[in-house]
């Protein structure tokens, strides 16, 4: 994983055309802290603009949850044979964009990559909106919501357990178990920066609110040596689960027996997807919010570049996985199997989406080819944008176009989405954008620790490379 | 700068970490111990009835056999309710001026049939048959407790799952000879887990535990 930005310095002196510092300036802590603390203090006019769209989204979100859970599914355009649609394409969609965020914090911890320290905090909050999102959808595909719990392996008066063979179970599992650590691991890394915050409050109420969540942190040399190892053994635990969430829900496919689904490759097809979406919604959060609250000289083009060349290197394993998936269609000679990958996703009533998720997905990170696109930011959001797009169609195609023309011609129906169907998906990422929003406003979307220790780390060692 | 925290700060976190996690815990629990109640699965209490039937009475004081009454038992899904005649077939001779008797007597002038109160109520999800279970050696006693001492029927098993899934999965414990059935108060002859095991090979009695034995 040569994802390295160089700096040969931490000093604003001149980048050569191989490196960007990691920082530029020379800031002390005091205006370090008091720089990424002032969002908390006051909200521009755009916030409020934003906040307000979001909200409105949630709304709708909300409203159209009540009314499906009043009425039932029906509502939606699922039925027999495409049962799963629009709810398990959301729910694949948001849970692999979850990914991003134990992939920097945690993954790029571990291996020592130093440049993750100023854009893991917007990364981990972006895990937990987009598993509270990822988990709404498989409740409410459930039909009667209301017995989620019969998911969970307690004991019933029925005397029967969850079927353990069926994927559902081990969905839960996973997705449960995923956010308990992101939020634990979020939380932990917060505490220092709760801190300072709650040390530089202007109100009394706000100290006492940092106050209470900052947990009694002062920052002694006790403190931090607890605190370091705890982190370090967090992101142990979360590693494995970058690897092994998306696997179990690539499994929800892969073990039916249905053209498309019926694959060995999913795990790690999934896996790659999951990251790749999840640092295009990296960028996407981070590039606004990198001009609002001018971060310039902390998340660098260092930054940009090193997540740029993370999403080529994604971008290429998941062209490797569509080429390979449907080479594999071919070679296996089957009927059913080259009719889904030859014909009908090509071809068949959803092309559009196919091609979209093509185009968007496999052409464009190859603009990251170029070290001067790697840095655009116009062309960064855009391909970002795209990518989302791109992903999200994928999911749409691998569980509609499966589902809708199996194996049987008889049984072959079109699946058309209905009202309640887009309104949930733009609720939901009214939803998403509301909890972002209220995050930025509260908590120090930088972590200022890792900030300020990465700038005395720089400054002592003026030859150090960014990653060690 | 003063303290932002007096000291007893300490003791009100540690006492919330303490009962967030008992309420964490204990309320899944105490839902858990809660839907095994009596209470919670409706067992034990009387359920009141048009007429104040007395099964004392009628079982223990005139020997009526249970299927006098519930006659289709042995042959249908339903045990049966009587309909008034059968009433009529002893009260036409004794207490029939009584006014316990109003009703029966009134069912049987307009032809109406008296409207009980079910006592053991299985959801509409589940498919339920007495016949099959009255073939097999499943006395009336093992699900509907003593109804001999009874003044007001009530439910005498929890009616959960688990309670007819036990049975199903290891009928053993719970069967009795087909002379039996209706007997209140029986005991086996020699230790039940060695007896039943005979009944289950003697009566072919099958353990069927597919989904689609009672939800059809």
């Amino acid at each position: 994983m040569s994802v390295a930005a160089r700096p040969t310095t931490a000093s604003p002196a001149t980048p050569t055309r191989e490196s960007w510092p990691l920082m530029r300036g020379a800031p002390t802590d005091a205006a370090l802290t008091d720089h990424l603390l002032a969002p908390l203090w006051r909200a521009s006019r755009v916030w409020w603009l934003l906040f307000g769209l979001s909200t409105l989204g949630t709304l709708l979100l909300l409203g159209t949850v009540t009314y499906t859970v009043l009425v039932g599914i029906g509502t939606w355009g699922n039925n027999i044979p495409v049962a799963w649609a629009f709810a398990i394409t959301n729910f694949v969609w948001w849970i692999g964009i979850g990914h991003a965020g134990t992939f920097i914090s945690a993954f790029l911890l571990l291996l020592n990559q130093h440049w993750r320290g100023s854009i893991n905090r917007v990364a981990e909050a972006m895990t937990i909106f987009a598993l509270v999102n990822a988990a709404l959808f498989p409740v409410l595909h459930l039909g009667r919501p209301w017995f989620f719990y019969w998911l969970i392996p307690y004991p019933a008066t029925m005397n029967v357990w969850p079927n353990f063979k069926s994927a559902r179970p081990w969905d839960v599992a996973a997705v449960t178990t995923y956010f308990t650590v992101s939020l634990l691991f979020w939380y932990l890394g917060l505490v220092p920066d709760l801190a300072s915050a709650r040390d530089r409050a202007p109100t009394r109420r706000r100290r006492l609110a940092y106050g209470v969540f900052a947990m009694g942190w002062r920052g002694s040399g006790f403190q931090w040596e607890r605190y370091r190892i705890a982190y370090v053994l967090l992101a142990a635990l979360a590693t494995p689960l970058v690897i092994s969430v998306h696997s179990v829900v690539s499994l929800d496919f892969s073990i039916a027996q249905l053209p498309g689904w019926h694959s060995t490759i999913f795990p790690p097809y999934f896996v790659v997807g999951a990251i790749y979406s999840g640092l295009a919604m990296v960028l996407l959060l981070l590039l606004p919010l990198r001009r609002a609250f001018r971060l310039h000289d902390i998340v660098t083009e260092a930054h940009l570049d090193a997540i740029a060349k993370l999403m080529l290197a994604m971008g290429l394993m998941l062209t490797y996985s569509y080429v390979i998936e449907t080479f594999m269609a071919w070679y296996s000679a089957n009927t059913a199997e080259r009719y889904t990958y030859l014909t009908s996703r090509p071809f068949g009533p959803y092309a559009v989406a196919y091609w979209i998720m093509t185009v968007l997905n496999v052409v464009s990170p190859q603009l990251f080819w170029w070290r001067r696109l790697r840095t655009n930011t116009v062309v960064l959001f855009l391909a970002s944008a795209g990518i989302l797009v791109g992903m999200w169609m994928e999911r749409f195609i691998i569980i509609v176009t499966s589902l809708n023309r199996d194996f049987l011609t008889s049984s072959w129906h079109i699946y058309i989405p209905s009202w309640v169907d887009w309104s949930i998906l733009a609720g939901s990422l009214g939803l998403f954008g509301f909890l972002f929003l209220l995050f930025v406003r509260f908590v120090p979307s930088v972590a200022i620790s890792e900030v300020k220790s990465l700038r005395i780390e720089l400054a002592n060692s003026p030859a150090r490379s960014g990653h060690a | 700068m003063a303290a932002l925290f007096p000291r007893w700060a300490n003791t009100v976190v540690r006492a919330t970490l303490v009962a967030a996690t008992c309420t964490l815990v204990g309320v899944p629990v105490a839902l858990m111990a809660w839907v095994r109640t009596p209470n919670a699965t409706r067992r034990y209490q009387p359920v009141a009835q048009p007429i104040a039937f007395d099964h004392r009475i009628h079982v223990t004081g005139q020997r009526i056999d249970c299927r006098y009454c519930h006659f289709s038992v042995e042959r249908s899904a339903s045990a049966g309710i009587p309909p008034s005649s059968t009433c009529v077939a002893c009260h036409s001779d004794t207490w029939m001026r009584s006014s316990e008797l109003a009703l029966v007597r009134a069912s049987i002038a307009t032809g109406q049939a008296i409207r009980w109160s079910r006592v053991n109520a299985l959801p509409d999800f589940v498919y339920f048959n007495h016949a099959i279970h009255v073939a097999k050696g499943v006395g009336c006693e093992t699900c509907h407790g003593r109804v001999d001492r009874m003044a007001a029927v009530y439910q005498a098993a929890p009616l959960t799952m688990s309670w007819c899934v036990d049975c199903h999965r290891d009928p053993a414990p719970h069967l009795r000879p087909l002379s039996e059935i209706t007997t209140m108060g029986w005991t086996p002859p020699t230790a039940q887990r060695a007896f039943g095991e005979e009944l289950v090979r003697e009566n072919n009695v099958r353990s069927l535990t597919n989904c689609t034995t009672c939800h059809r």
